[in-house]
């Protein structure tokens, strides 16, 4: 197992430089120029421009560019933004807990709905649940994002008044947020409707965010669990005399769950990417906002910097899922 | 009366072709403690008629029957926990392929106590007694060290002897064994059917084994049933079927035992089981029987009397000579 996990982290390196690569490129082929940016509608003088090229480092060639990045990587420093003059790495801590806390929510509401509704939709195969499940579901995973996220502002914000619009917590309370995580927080707080405040502003950011995965898992789950109920095995727990829910719940299921334990880490990388979107809609102060910001300010170091820590989350969360495989089923594990 | 009674049983499948007969009104009679052999070629349904006693047919399965009595329940006719209280307890079924039959995500003391659970009150401790026990029972060495085992750990004999032991887990009054040795090697092939039998001669359960192979019927049954293309074409004791098959496809299968062949050549039966498509308007063996003729081809022969085996055929054989003048 050991010895697994050691050979993973050793393909980490090239995927590591890799991505350092394709983030750095990709903010520097964007048109634009985040010293002219810098300097706004006031412009600045050539001379003053090409001082500050310097001393950004711009005028030197690419390549010994990205050589400075790598270098500081190793070091643990991925620069300082250029918009709010603070290291890159405190940036990105700062506001990752509040995405981490909304992607968490996500996942954790795709999974409790997508699993049963895909073991249901297995079992009843043709029926009526079956098709009303997979036809909402392929509506879930096609609809844009963010017109799903307004009309259910729309609805449950405006209309019925039931969630607030925007923000993670009301403005009637203020505490300290050590930790980040706004559960967590107000819970500590102690201060009374602060933690279902903070509760309602994550129902319809969470339900934005975890739609997608959500469709995807039901699907996922289902299909898994149709190539699984055919199997052998499943006949045997059958023929055992066991009830439906043990035979299709842990029988059935726990052979079904490699492909969708696959599946949900991959959707790790969709919710970063709809935390962008999402966090912008919802004014939801995380990473996903943070680099949306960084982006349209050509903040060239913030920006890389959050696309390779995203990518090395990605790319942890895929390893814990290959540890998984082994743990749910032995045979792999050889 | 019989501990298992099958009137009339009929399976059909939905194909995307419209519906496939695979069981054509068969009827099945155990006695307690008896050995019935049921024999037949791939397709024959002899797997799907006890699959569909077990309740453990594919969804695509419609079953019909005028009735099935297992002492003194229908089961045709049993909600589903009823079955379940039965399943698995009274009748409990081994399967063809031992490997594929065991979960791979749990050890086999998991699947092994788990038959235990779900019929019996006993304890946790009691429950790791009676697995270790069972696993002497079916002559599997180190049984405490097995049961911690995964079944990709074993082999595939060790695989059918852990699936033998969960079958008689709740001593069961019928085993149903459908073609237990098929997937393992000849060596084992014969230890398994050894202690098959054995375990039937010491709880005196009844036995119904499933096989293609009439070598195997010939070592281990009291009693053969032979189906063709879904229908049940003859029964009787082992010993007087192998002396005196009544139907001509009992006859040919016997003659293709090698022991049996005279010529160089090993006999075989022309043509192949009757399809979905090509299902004749009588005599469903008629195309391949050496004896039919215009009679047999055109009207569906009823049953001879049990003197002569309850042939489904014209002009059953005696001493294989077909009995024309008969009908």
């Amino acid at each position: 197992m050991l010895n697994f996990i050691l050979r993973r982290l050793g393909t980490f390196i090239p995927t590591f430089i890799g991505v350092s690569i394709v983030s750095f490129l990709f903010i520097r082929l964007l048109p634009g120029d985040p010293i002219l940016l810098m300097a706004g509608e006031r412009g600045m003088t050539d001379e003053r421009y090409a001082q500050l090229m310097t001393q950004f480092g711009f005028d030197q060639p690419l390549l010994s560019q990205y050589w400075d990045y790598l270098k500081g990587i190793l070091q643990g420093d991925l620069g300082t933004s250029f918009k709010t003059k603070r290291p890159v790495w405190d940036e990105f801590f700062t506001l990752f807990p509040a995405t981490l806390e909304l992607s968490l929510c996500a996942i954790v509401f795709a999974v409790t709905l997508g699993l049963p509704a895909g073991i249901i939709a297995a079992v009843k195969r043709g029926k009526w649940p079956d098709q009303a499940l997979m036809s909402t579901a392929l509506v879930g995973y096609s609809m844009p994002i963010f017109w799903w996220a307004l009309l259910l502002i729309i609805l449950f914000s405006g209309m019925l008044g039931w969630t607030p619009v925007s923000g993670r917590i009301s403005l009637m309370y203020f505490f300290p947020t050590d930790t980040g995580f706004m559960l967590i927080d107000s819970l500590r707080s102690g201060q009374e409707g602060a933690f279902a405040s903070a509760v309602q502003h994550l129902i319809l950011p969470t339900i934005v965010l975890g739609t997608i995965p959500l469709a995807v898992i039901a699907r996922q789950t289902r299909s898994a669990m149709l190539e699984v109920l055919s199997e052998d095995y499943v006949r045997t727990a059958r023929a055992k005399g066991l009830g439906p829910l043990r035979v299709n719940g842990l029988h059935a299921l726990r052979n079904a769950l490699i492909p969708v334990i696959t599946v949900i880490g991959l959707s790790v990388g969709t919710l970063m990417a709809g935390a962008i979107l999402t966090e912008t809609i919802f004014s939801w102060p995380g990473i996903g906002k943070w680099m949306v910001e960084g982006i349209s300010s050509r903040d060239y170091t913030a920006v890389q910097g959050g696309l390779l820590m995203i990518a090395v989350i990605v790319m942890v969360v895929n390893l814990v899922v290959d540890i998984l495989y082994g743990l749910i089923n032995p045979k792999i594990r050889k | 009366m019989p501990l298992l009674d099958v009137r009339n049983l009929s399976v059909d499948f939905k194909t995307a072709n419209g519906q496939f007969r695979a069981v054509d009104g068969v009827d099945v009679q155990v006695d307690v403690g008896d050995v019935l052999a049921i024999v037949g070629e791939s397709g024959s349904g002899k797997s799907v008629s006890m699959l569909a006693l077990m309740g453990l047919l594919p969804w695509t399965a419609t079953i019909t029957s005028d009735s099935m009595m297992f002492d003194g329940v229908d089961l045709s006719r049993a909600d589903d926990r009823t079955r379940r209280s039965i399943i698995g307890k009274d009748v409990a079924m081994i399967f063809q392929e031992p490997m594929s039959s065991l979960n791979p995500c749990f050890t086999v003391g998991f699947q092994l106590r788990e038959a235990l659970k779900a019929h019996l009150p006993l304890s946790r401790r009691e429950r790791q007694k009676r697995a270790i026990e069972l696993l002497e029972q079916v002559g599997l060495p180190e049984p405490e060290r097995r049961l911690r085992a995964f079944p990709h750990q074993l082999s595939g004999g060790m695989c059918q002897r852990v699936m033998i032991a969960m079958a008689i887990a709740c001593k069961p009054k019928l085993l149903i064994a459908d073609e237990p040795t098929t997937a393992l090697d000849v060596t084992i092939q014969a230890q398994i059917l050894e202690l098959l039998l054995d375990l039937q001669k010491d709880t005196g359960m009844a036995l119904v084994l499933i096989t293609h192979d009439m070598g195997v019927v010939a070592e281990t049954a009291q009693r053969v049933s032979v189906q063709y293309a879904g229908q049940k074409v003859e029964e009787q004791g082992v010993n007087d079927l192998f002396a005196n098959p009544h139907h001509p496809y009992t006859d040919a299968l016997l003659a293709a035992l090698p022991e049996r062949a005279t010529t160089k050549h090993l006999p075989s039966i022309p043509g192949v089981v009757p399809g979905q498509f090509d299902r004749p308007a009588g005599c469903l063996f008629s195309p391949r029987c050496q004896f039919a003729d215009d009679h047999c081809r055109q009207v569906k022969p009823g049953n001879a009397p049990a003197e002569l085996g309850h042939a489904r055929c014209h002009y059953p054989l005696i001493k294989g000579v077909p009995q024309r003048e008969a009908s």
